[in-house]
């Protein structure tokens, strides 16, 4: 049996990553997925802010599979019946080195781990790590496997196997369960041609729109998205666990509703489902992050819940990237000083620290609270929708009644009190500023 | 064009899913423990709508249109009323347009 310097638990972004990393430092690395083939289990919205290749994969967007880059990017807060949008555009981003790019996981995430593959590191698919292996004192010395119930070995097992990571709860350092920090994420393909795509959205090949949506999640906790590939539009909404098992509502009827809002449906005229799917999102942030390094195994990427999700400003991808390829650099160090225990490998969460992972994940550490809070979720997309209403309504040959008058409206209108938005827009420069 | 989207039934949404379904099945719901749930929280959030209540207030259950997601366990506030596995290495959901 072939012996390895580490074995890595999933082919995601994150396991691509850190098997690149441990396999151009000329470290023998197996990759284990689950899946038929890698990116085969894997859902997300999406866009892939792909700066954080700049360093790993020299000009990778010659060669990235990608849909289109987005060169606009928009907010929008809505109601059922009214939208505000804040729309930026710039072509720039259309070139090198881009901004982000639409792309699909089955062909992303199979490119990543072929990079990884092509630098040595070994792929095996269709494998299911069910469980790990530790030695007398504890420590993590490898993993079981459903392939004929095969056991692989290595001094170092890096835990990228996702949300769900059974390894990260098998080693304790997970909750079984926690509803209270995960976001379901129900997202539609929808199929339209390439130009029609294009003209409705004002972009031409290959460029890109990205939407993200507060307030069309009714009583849930959550936000919408709406992104465009090549010839398909993704459409999905991402809503709170418990709310929404408390909610009686299922999950697609939220995107059903999304589809026919006013300014939503002329989008999507004539298009045809091309693929349902879910997956689950890490939404705890900073507050609730594990630890990452126990002896002889290190957690990345979602495993360790380090999708930054601001709500619904999701970036998931780019983040587990970044700690893939870091706690690769990391165990590579690790083994060169043969200390692959906790304190070992304690140089993964410090490198961290200094890098964007864990800077903008502490950060931005109270927005997923601000975000889902009641007033961002119930009150303040219909306050702000109404403010805009009567801003730009002409209301002759009545005289205007003006801004003050506008805001007590309103403000009285969704049950907000002044004090509450002075405090939630400090709260806002905080958590964002 | 509202009924058209409203009218996606789940036999209609599934059947763009691809699936390699499993001899075993990868999750498996014990009813007696359901019988005593009053949330019923897997029928309402399962994206893949597979918790079906019974009359006898029971759950009957099918694992071959799952997307392996995690969402029934979460939520499922019954010890032992579910067991989840992942399905065996190569089978289950197979996402295109993930
Ligand atoms: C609805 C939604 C929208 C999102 N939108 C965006 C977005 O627009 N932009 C963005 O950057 N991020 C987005 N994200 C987040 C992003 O998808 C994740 O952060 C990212 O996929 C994490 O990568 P990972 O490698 O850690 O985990 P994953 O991508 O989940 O990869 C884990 C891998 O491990 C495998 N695996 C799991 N367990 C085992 C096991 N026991 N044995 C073998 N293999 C196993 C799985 O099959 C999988 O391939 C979104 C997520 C969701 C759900
Ligand atoms: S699976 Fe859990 S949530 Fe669903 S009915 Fe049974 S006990 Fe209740
Ligand atoms: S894992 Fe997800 S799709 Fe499968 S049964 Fe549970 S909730 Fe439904």
């Amino acid at each position: 049996m072939t012996s390895y310097d580490a074995i890595v638990v999933g082919a995601g972004p994150a396991g691509a990553s850190a098997a690149l990393a441990l396999a151009r430092a000329g470290r023998r690395v197996v990759m284990v997925e689950r899946g038929l083939f890698p990116g085969a289990k894997n859902v997300y919205g999406g866009v892939i802010y792909g700066r954080v290749l700049d360093d790993i994969i020299p000009a990778w967007w010659e060669e990235v599979p990608f849909d289109r880059w987005v060169v606009r990017r928009s907010t929008m807060v809505m109601t059922p019946n009214q939208s505000l949008s804040i729309d930026y555009r710039t072509d720039a981003w259309a070139d090198a080195p881009y901004n982000g790019m639409t792309a699909t996981r089955s062909r992303f995430d199979a490119w990543l781990a072929g990079r990884a593959v092509a630098e040595g590191a070994t792929l095996v698919t269709s494998t299911v790590a069910t469980g790990l292996i530790r030695d007398q004192r504890g420590a993590v010395v490898g993993v079981r496997t459903d392939r004929d119930g095969a056991e692989l070995l290595a001094p170092v097992v890096v835990a990228a196997d996702g949300v769900n990571s059974f390894l990260a709860k098998e080693a304790g350092l997970l909750p079984k369960a926690d509803a209270a920090h995960h976001t379901l994420g129900v997202k539609e393909v929808l199929k339209l041609p390439t130009e029609v795509i294009n003209d409705r959205f004002g972009v031409s090949n290959h460029q890109g729109v990205d939407i993200e949506m507060l307030g069309c999640t009714g009583e849930v906790p959550g936000g919408g998205f709406l992104y465009t590939n090549t010839d398909s539009v993704s459409i999905g909404v991402v809503l709170s666990l418990p709310q929404l098992a408390a909610s009686g509502r299922r999950p697609e009827s939220f995107i059903a509703d999304l589809k026919e809002h006013p300014s939503i449906a002329p989008l999507l005229r004539g298009a045809t489902l091309g693929e349902y799917s879910a997956h689950l999102i890490p939404e705890g942030g900073f507050h609730v992050m594990p630890k990452l390094a126990v002896d002889g195994m290190v957690l990345t990427g979602d495993a360790a819940g380090m999708t930054l999700a601001a709500g619904i400003w999701l970036e998931g991808v780019n983040f587990a990237i970044g700690s893939g390829w870091t706690a690769g650099q990391a165990i590579d160090r690790a083994l060169a000083t043969g200390d692959v225990s906790a304190s070992g490998l304690a140089s993964y969460r410090s490198d961290l620290e200094e890098s964007f992972v864990l800077a903008d994940h502490r950060r931005l550490r109270r927005a997923p609270g601000l975000v889902l809070s009641e007033r961002v979720q119930q009150r303040y997309p219909g306050l702000v929708c109404d403010l805009a209403e009567s801003f730009f309504t002409v209301t002759n040959p009545t005289p205007k009644a003006g801004g003050r008058k506008w805001l007590q409206a309103a403000t009285k209108k969704h049950g907000v009190r002044l004090r509450h938005l002075v405090r939630d827009g400090w709260e806002g420069m905080r958590t964002f500023g | 064009m509202n009924n058209r989207w409203q009218g996606v039934s789940f036999t209609d949404r599934l059947a763009t899913v691809d699936y390699r379904v499993g001899e075993r099945a990868h999750i498996v719901v014990d009813s007696d423990v359901c019988r005593s749930c009053t949330t019923k929280a897997c029928v309402t959030a399962c994206p893949a709508n597979l918790f079906a209540p019974t009359a006898e207030g029971g759950i009957l259950f099918n694992y071959e249109d799952c997307f392996e997601c995690g969402t029934c366990y979460m939520v499922c506030n019954n010890d032992g009323a579910i067991t989840w596995t992942y399905p065996d290495g190569g089978f289950g959901v197979v996402f295109h347009r993930g």
